[in-house]
């Protein structure tokens, strides 16, 4: 304990924490899990040292105005563990990831890159499956691979494979999508049922059995904003909720735009293999991973329309409005609980953990 | 599975506020024992829809939250050493110790791993016959049960290469200590479902007519909440002491008999320290001398641990309900669940870090519900 003279000089406006995650000085995994330490690091690492305007709308993709034509474009990273999962794979992250990133801004996904980590050891065969994936992915939503790399590491220096891919799109005139858009009154919609993608990661990953199998939603998005754009240039914000999932976008489309947001926990579609599996391992679902769903920020007039647009498509059959953009409490999400209550819903740190009980 | 549907049902919900609205003459503060409960009632906003003369008091039932400081700081240097694979639940990674955590550790190259259960920790033990495996086994009576099974299997696999550090407490005594306490202001107790599944309720009806105190058993869900406070109330306005049981479907008055002769086979009562309160006495359990092979303290020398606790954190108060989390000056400035300065603001069970998460509306509702003075508390009995 402190002594008296330690405790009499404390300053609690200035004080400091005597175990700061904030100052790491490592890597930690909360820097890779979508939520508020992923900020940090790019807002205190990145940012200033690549400090440019483009860079700083922080997108999941940016969009470049080359002489009158607008170009998205994006890159990831994908790590997935294990590389084949129900639902999808390492190959169809890599493809949906980008592609949905691009779609993101409106642009049509034209063009994607592939660069291969490969760790010496890895079967040939499982190299080739990944390959595959990533060409059906491809096909399927309707871009092209242009070109790539490949490089091997020496054994126990990778996970087994980590693919790269980075892509471009062209951006319709007359379509303006990004997070300061939100405006008050934007009726806030999702694409379908949220979390499955990383309670069906875990799952396989923990050697969790909850019963039913829960396959991934991983998906191309891009025709599903093709749709919604069909009815209406005018939809203000995308966000595909992957890491961090739900309750991370709407946290940083709130700070983006200053406006506030207001969720109806009911509306929310969780299915419950995906309630289940949260509430057993004491999770949240609003913070579960997603790779095939997006929401979406409209004004009020084009909510209805769009949404019938959205249940029409394949991929947003379980489209539902969950909430709306409000001007109380700027910069943040809060729930309407199924009782009646309130709560904030706010940016995870990290990863989320298992609870001990 | 339509449980959690069910248990959400807001027109049930809307009948037992009518009836907790219509039965509440005069104040009553009331502590649910469990950081779990505290979850679901700050997560729903259940506070808030109650009679302000109904004043839910947090207990100190956040395992992650009374595990001390010293033990924390001895997990972190058996995690850190050479060879050795530490095993935790996932929440105890981000708990500070006194110069860092458990993800620093794993960040810097101790080979930290998060398992669902701590019979995962020893399967990891046979696979790496090479490596010690050291389980942290923290925890009230609901994961106490789990953790002897894994040593018991241990031993009886002749695993030399598999131990247990551990900080186990138990729930009756911290309820004696909370009522002995001079400022002591809770009325009546929302008992842990899961520790009575374990335990049984044999240990509280001595508590309750000593304290005269109604104990009601109570789950996790916001219907099992308020029919726990239903329940709670009526007693009190009756001037009832009783122990009821509102968790039947989970909850038998005898336990669960394997778990508890598991328990007993391998656990013995010793005086623990809580992180934050001090020390209870037999308040915890210690591996029985038969395991005390298997005590990573014994087999890892830990000893000469210093430790210091922030002086400005009132983590201790919060856990004895003697403040609610937004009355320490510290609370969302100085600390926050990324700048923890008590263990409370970093468990997902903790009421700071529960208060935090869900109540940091500016001018709003985290303001509520600050405490009835003690002299405006009816006397009960």
């Amino acid at each position: 304990m402190a002594d008296t003279a330690t405790e009499a000089a404390v300053d609690p406006a200035n004080w400091t924490c005597p175990a700061p995650l904030r100052d790491q000085p490592v890597v930690v995994m909360g820097h890779g899990g979508g939520g508020a330490l992923s900020a940090e690091l790019i807002e205190q690492v990145f940012a200033p040292a690549y400090g440019n305007p483009t860079l700083a709308a922080l997108t999941d993709s940016a969009v470049l105005d080359l002489g009158g034509a607008r170009l998205a474009f994006s890159t990831d990273s994908y790590v997935v563990r294990p590389l084949f999962f129900p639902g999808g794979s390492l190959g169809d992250l890599a493809v949906n990831g980008t592609v949905n990133d691009l779609a993101m801004s409106g642009a049509r996904p034209a063009y994607l890159s592939t660069a291969f980590v490969l760790e010496e050891g890895v079967a040939l065969d499982v190299v080739g499956r990944v390959a595959q994936a990533i060409g059906a992915a491809a096909e399927a939503a309707g871009v092209t691979i242009a070109t790539g790399d490949t490089k091997v590491v020496e054994s126990g220096h990778g996970d087994g494979v980590y693919v790269t891919t980075a892509g471009v799109g062209l951006v319709p005139d007359g379509v303006d999508i990004r997070p300061q858009r939100a405006q008050p009154g934007d009726a806030v919609l999702v694409s379908g049922p949220i979390g499955l993608h990383g309670v069906a990661v875990m799952s396989v990953r923990e050697g969790l059995e909850f019963g039913v199998e829960i396959a991934s939603d991983t998906a191309p998005l891009a025709g599903l904003v093709a749709a919604m754009l069909a009815v209406t240039k005018d939809i203000h914000v995308l966000r595909d909720p992957t890491r961090g999932g739900l309750g991370a976008s709407l946290n940083e489309i709130a700070r983006a735009s200053g406006t506030g947001v207001r969720l109806r926990e009911r509306a929310v579609p969780v299915p419950d293999e995906v309630a289940n599996a949260c509430g057993f391992l004491g999770l949240d679902p609003l913070y579960v991973a997603n790779e095939g769903r997006l929401v979406a920020f409209v004004p009020p007039r084009h909510a209805e329309a769009v949404l019938a647009a959205m249940r029409a498509h394949p991929q947003g059959g379980g489209a539902a409005i969950i909430g709306e953009c409000v001007e109380d409490h700027p910069g943040m999400v809060v729930a309407a609980t199924g009782l009646g209550g309130t709560r904030v819903v706010d940016l995870p740190l990290g990863e989320q953990l298992p609870r001990i009980c | 599975m339509k449980y959690i549907d069910e248990f959400n049902d807001p027109d049930l919900a809307r009948r037992l506020l009518d009836e907790i609205h219509a039965t509440v003459t005069r104040p009553w503060a009331l502590m649910e024992v469990c950081g779990g409960q505290t979850h679901t009632i700050i997560r729903h906003g259940i506070d808030q829809l109650l009679p302000d003369a109904v004043e839910l008091i947090h207990g100190p039932g956040c395992p992650v939250c009374v595990t001390p400081l010293d033990v924390i700081d001895k997990a972190l240097e058996i995690a850190a050493r050479p060879g050795v694979i530490f095993c935790s639940f996932g929440d105890m990674l981000r708990v500070p110790g006194t110069d860092r955590d458990l993800f620093r550790v794993k960040g810097e190259g101790g080979d930290v791993r998060v398992v669902y259960s701590p019979l995962d920790a020893l399967d990891l033990a046979r696979k790496n016959p090479d490596r010690q495996v050291v389980f942290f086994a923290i925890g009230f009576e609901t994961t106490a049960p789990a953790n002897a099974m894994a040593v018991h299997q241990a031993r009886r696999l002749g695993l030399g290469n598999f131990s247990l550090l551990v900080s186990h407490v138990r729930v009756p005594p911290a309820i004696e200590a909370i009522m002995t306490a001079p400022e002591c202001r809770v009325q009546a107790f929302l008992a842990a479902g899961h520790v009575c599944s374990v335990m049984g309720i044999a240990e509280y009806p001595e508590l309750a007519d000593r304290h005269r105190v109604p104990v009601v058993v109570t789950g996790f869900e916001p219907l099992d909440i308020l029919e726990g406070i239903r329940r709670a109330v009526r007693q009190l306005e009756r001037g009832e002491h009783r122990v009821e049981n509102a968790y039947p479907r989970a909850v038998r008055e005898q336990g669960n008999p394997a778990a508890l002769s598991m328990l007993e086979e391998v656990f013995e009562v010793t005086d623990r320290n809580w992180r934050g309160i001090g020390p209870i006495p037999a308040s915890g359990w210690r591996l029985s001398e038969t395991y005390r092979a298997y005590d990573a303290e014994h087999r890892f020398d830990v000893t000469g641990i210093r430790t210091e606790e922030p002086a400005v954190c009132r983590a201790g108060e919060v856990l004895q309900g003697l403040i609610k989390p937004t009355e320490c000056e510290a609370f969302g400035t100085a600390c926050t669940p990324r700048t923890p300065l008590g263990a409370t603001m970093v468990s997902s069970e903790g009421a700071c870090a529960a208060y935090h998460l869900y109540r940091r509306m500016p001018g709003g509702p985290a303001q509520r519900g600050s405490r009835i003075p003690r002299e405006e508390l009816n006397t009960v009995g």
